[in-house]
């Protein structure tokens, strides 16, 4: 399946986003995550099946002003 | 003391945590400036969680609230969905609202940020929107539900300090019971003072302190001249005048001619 993950392209096996992220090796409770623009909960990833084209974000706490 | 959407906080003083030349710079600079909020941002993590991790356990080490942004946000929709997901991270429902309208002056689109402030407030968020000196998109961000507003008092990051006071007395004098907090374009000391003689509840800042030659030094500054401008706030300050008034009393003068 063709994923779009942070702007990036990625071809994964990983069919919930719960998979993905531990394909990606993301780790951590300071993650948050959007499917086609719409937050998907942490505790909802494990659930969240994923389609080809999706577009995901992944993000965690930066600086900012 | 600073009670703000029933907390209560030791400073005036809101500082954002972006640009400083190190991490340790920037802890000493929270620390002396004696602010209790900080701002953060959420944004995308290329490392697999570290750099996220990183930064959040310094931020915890430092013992304040959190105020999450949606800096650089351009839609309603982004920047509602960054703050649900800064909520999820963050574990708050305080959101310092952004939905930029302008690339080069980074000024507040104000029609979509009413609209993201309505939606965000009906879904139980606390929106600190950064918002124009204009009365009347002030006046509908409260209409939308916002209990506290964070005017620019000139562009992010462009040290002008405040531009139209005109504007700023005018929103605080309209606007007496509402908290007002100056975010953006403050430069030195003397600007943070100035606003807080109008009135203002508290400033935020970060380019100011984190660009300076001494970030430390000038936090704990901007800390002092917050608290000096409330304080003359609340101690009656002087009219100017025309003329010269003597400040030593003329009677009991001696006379040796």
């Amino acid at each position: 399946m063709k994923l779009l993950v942070n702007g990036e392209a990625h071809e994964v096996a990983a069919t919930t986003l719960a998979e993905l992220l531990a394909a990606l090796d993301y780790e951590g409770d300071w993650l948050a995550t959007a499917v086609n623009s719409d937050l998907v909960h942490r505790v909802n990833r494990a659930e969240f099946r994923l389609s080809d084209g999706d577009r995901i974000e992944i993000l965690s706490p930066m600086q900012g002003g | 003391m600073f009670e703000l959407l029933g907390t209560t906080l030791p400073s005036r003083l809101l500082l954002g945590t972006a640009q400083y030349p190190s991490p340790a710079i920037l802890a000493d600079a929270v620390k002396a400036s004696g602010t209790a909020v900080v701002t953060i941002s959420l944004r995308r993590e290329m490392a697999g969680g570290r750099a996220g991790e990183k930064f959040w356990s310094l931020i915890g080490s430092l013992g304040v609230r959190i105020l999450p942004n949606t800096a650089g946000c351009h839609s309603v929709k982004e920047a509602v969905t960054t703050a649900k997901m800064a909520r999820e991270v963050f574990d708050t429902s305080w959101i310092k609202l952004e939905v930029i309208g302008n690339h080069d002056t980074l000024q507040p689109d104000v029609f979509g940020l009413v609209e993201a402030a309505r939606i965000l407030c009906e879904d139980g968020f606390a929106v600190f929107p950064y918002t124009t000196d204009d009365l009347v998109v002030a006046e509908r961000l409260l209409e939308a539900g916002c209990k506290v507003l964070m005017p620019w008092c000139a562009p992010i990051g462009s040290a002008l300090g405040p531009v139209n006071m005109t504007a700023l007395r005018s929103m605080r004098g309209h606007l007496p019971g509402v908290p007002l907090i100056v975010d953006a374009g403050l430069g030195r000391p003397s600007h943070a003072a100035t606003v807080m003689e109008l009135g203002f509840d508290a400033v935020l800042l970060n380019t100011a302190v984190a660009r300076a030659a001494d970030p430390v030094g000038m936090a704990r500054a901007f800390g002092k001249a917050v608290e000096a401008g409330r304080e003359a706030f609340g101690s009656g300050m002087l009219e100017p005048r025309e003329v010269a008034v003597p400040s030593t009393p003329i009677f009991g003068r001696a006379v040796f001619s």
